[in-house]
């Protein structure tokens, strides 16, 4: 059985390296702080105990007063999960950082919230529109989208 | 005297017959050797995870099926346990094995469609296909007698399955599950030893270990490089750690490796389903379930092993009828991150089979 | 000898000149549906008197030898599929090589969704194709856009696009229905003028 990682206590371990990065951290998630997104998820990867080598999952979400992307984080070799969030409150032009260089499975799904929600991540390849063609008016899968 | 030359540009458009649906790649070209493979996709991209926002959870399940449309029954099961874990819902027994009865005849048939495609791209031209689909044509007329359709089935429910098996049903199925293995045998005979087929596969396309890991890959592309990672085994859903079956590797990551595990899983899912057959209880096929069903606030992300992969959901609830966001964790959007670097420096043919044994339906990467 | 080589186009280029050809026919085809061709009924009623049997033979032999183009977009394609496999076997009207080029083809059967990125590719394809031709729509999403109607980037149905002769609905269609749809193009093929203009 895949394990879920208490969230606290991981938080703990990462207060250690980075402190004062973590916003909120609960039983089942961790939320960070967008500038600190990188260390975070750099340490969480090359951490012998934590050791997560697999993104599952990369999903970004509109609640109207921001944006929340989520990471699913996955160890093949213990066998425990993790999920990551972090926050954007900045509804014209949201930017975060790209995790590319760590997992290279973000790369397309990178490019999807680009094209459909309008978050751009600096440190992309490759970032342009991935499903609508160039000058689609609108991200189509924000909540204010008709 | 030198000649001069320079790479151009190379476009396998939309539409091709090789490319599995509406996908198109520009191809650098220096001569016929890759220099660089850059996908082009959108073209089948129906706003898929927008709609569902607007309908309700119930009416989600038959736009779940149209996106792996060669797979809808482990589609309609990623997504209604996805929900289940959200609501908390409990399955009853019977419609458990039902279920898994039904996702392992679909994933024969997902496997048999994929080898056979696999092998037009070589040049076998249709003979794979119609041997494989002779198969795939037994089990959609069990799909046909079970809930009147055979592509797009519609069969779960949140809480069970939608109808119960008729009487002519199980012999049916002993007929099929006693067939299959003549069946897989056949084709192993035809194909294993084949010289074409070897020397056309074998060490081409290679995925590294590493790098299988790093781009997220999974399923039969995943454990063609070496992982042993199988969601049934690692975090068994439904009642899967019941089952006595073996997860096929292979350590060299080329395609001959990924049509062989294919082969191999067609094999252990005959084997799951005789156990199924035999243990299959009486009692409800679905538990008691509002109709407009309202989960409390929360998320869950749940996933399953489809035939091409991890197959996973990502739901959020604001205590609504309709979802607040609806996302389909796509496994062979995923599984294509690879392709670059799997055919830098093979020519154009080495590409259209390297893609083939990837094995991906549009539908489900531009959703 | 110095020959002229043409310079190299860079990939945004290309994606622009495709937006530009996505935009231009969005805008001609929201506004209005492509009329059905149906000038064959009003024939029928016309050949009741001096038929010729010239007329009557290769109508006849057009009618029992097309070749179809297979432009499966989505899962309606593999039941247009099953349909020329070995069960519900196509072959049996002569239908049996599908082809993949537009050039050497009569009848183009559209089964799958349509999306507006999509659109160009398919007016192209149409338009290569050689008088005489004709066109199904198979499947509730060719005819009408199907359950993804609303959507943002789905095409309301291919007959805004070509025009569309015979339509076979369902989701998807079943072999047999499929079949039926082409035994309706026999018929109105072997009631179509030999001197049909096309604008």
């Amino acid at each position: 059985m895949t394990v879920c990682l208490n969230g606290e206590e991981v938080a703990k371990k990462i207060g250690d390296a980075f402190p004062n990065s973590i916003d909120i951290a609960d039983k089942a998630t961790i939320i960070a702080k967008s500038e600190y997104l990188y260390q975070i998820a750099e340490f969480l990867k090359n951490n012998s105990d934590l050791k997560f080598d697999y993104l599952a999952n990369q999903v970004a979400v509109d609640y109207m007063d921001y944006f929340e992307v989520v990471y699913n984080l996955v160890s093949l070799e213990y066998n425990h999960s993790l999920t990551l969030k972090v926050r954007c409150n900045d509804r014209e032009n949201p930017t975060l950082p790209s995790v590319v260089s760590l997992w290279r499975t973000a790369d397309y799904q990178e490019r999807e919230i680009y094209d459909l929600m309008g978050i751009t991540f600096t440190g992309h390849p490759n970032l342009k529109r991935l499903f609508l063609w160039e000058g689609f008016p609108g991200h189509p899968q924000r909540r204010d989208y008709l | 005297m030198a000649i001069k030359t320079e790479p151009f540009i190379l476009n396998m458009g939309p539409q091709h017959p090789s490319t599995h649906g509406v996908f198109r790649m520009r191809v650098t070209l220096d001569g016929e050797v890759i220099v660089d493979v850059e996908p082009v996709i959108g073209y089948l991209h129906r706003g898929i995870e927008k709609l569902a926002e607007g309908r309700t959870y119930t009416q989600n399940i038959p736009l779940t099926d149209r996106m792996d449309y060669l797979a809808s029954m482990t589609n309609n099961q990623a997504y209604v346990t996805a929900v289940e874990k959200l609501a908390g819902i409990q399955v009853p027994e019977r419609a458990e094995y039902l279920r898994i009865i039904m996702a392992e005849l679909m994933r024969i048939a997902s496997h048999l469609m994929g080898v056979g495609f696999f092998l037009n791209d070589l040049g076998a031209l249709m003979t794979p296909v119609l041997y494989m689909w002779r198969e795939r044509e037994k089990i959609l007329d069990l799909f046909d007698m079970l809930c009147g359709q055979r592509l797009t089935y519609n069969y779960m429910r949140i809480g069970g399955v939608s109808h119960d098996i008729p009487e002519e049903f199980l012999s049916a199925l002993k007929r099929f599950i006693a067939e299959m293995p003549g069946f897989t045998d056949e084709y192993d005979q035809l194909l294993a030893e084949n010289e074409i087929l070897l020397v056309r596969t074998k060490g081409v396309g290679i995925l590294p270990k590493d790098l299988a890991i790093n781009t997220g890959a999974s399923g039969p592309v995943l454990r063609a490089s070496g992982v042993k990672w199988d969601i049934r085994r690692a975090d068994p859903y439904s009642i899967y750690d019941r089952f006595d079956f073996d997860i096929p590797t292979a350590d060299s990551g080329d395609c001959y490796d990924r049509y062989w595990i294919k082969i191999q899983e067609i094999r252990q899912s005959t084997r799951i389903l005789e156990q199924a057959v035999a243990q299959l209880p009486e009692g409800d096929i679905c538990a008691d379930v509002p109709q407009l069903i309202r989960p409390p606030v929360g998320e869950v992300y749940s996933r399953i092993e489809a035939p091409k992969g991890e197959l996973g959901y990502y739901l959020v609830s604001d205590n609504s009828i309709a979802p607040y966001r609806f996302h389909v964790r796509p496994t062979e959007l995923i599984n294509l991150t690879a392709l670059r670097d799997m055919s830098i420096g093979w020519k154009i043919a080495d590409l259209i089979i390297i893609f083939g044994s990837i094995d991906v339906c549009l539908g489900e990467i531009d959703r | 000898m110095e020959i002229e080589r043409p310079k190299i186009i860079s990939s945004y280029e290309i994606d622009l000149a495709e937006v530009e050809r996505i935009t231009q026919l969005k805008e001609k085809a929201e506004k209005s549906v492509i009329p059905d061709p149906d000038a064959w009924i009003d024939e029928e009623l016309r050949r009741g008197i001096g038929l010729t049997t010239v007329d009557a033979v290769l109508d006849w032999a057009r009618s029992r030898s097309i070749f179809p183009l297979m432009f499966g977009l989505a899962c309606c394609a593999f039941e247009m599929i099953g349909t020329a496999a070995s069960r519900f076997d196509i072959a049996r009207w002569g239908m049996d090589i599908f082809r993949w080029s537009p050039r050497q083809a009569d009848l183009m059967i559209v089964a799958g969704t349509l999306t507006w990125k999509m659109a160009p590719a398919v007016k192209r394809i149409y338009d290569q194709m050689a008088e005489p031709k004709w066109v199904i729509a198979m499947g509730a999403c060719a005819i009408s856009g199907g359950t993804f109607r609303e959507s943002y980037s789905v095409v309301p149905g291919i007959n805004r696009i070509i025009p569309v002769d015979v339509y076979v609905p369902g989701c998807p269609p079943r072999p047999e229905g499929l079949i039926y749809g082409i035994t309706k193009i026999h018929k109105k093929i072997t009631q179509d003028s030999l001197k049909r203009a096309k604008t």
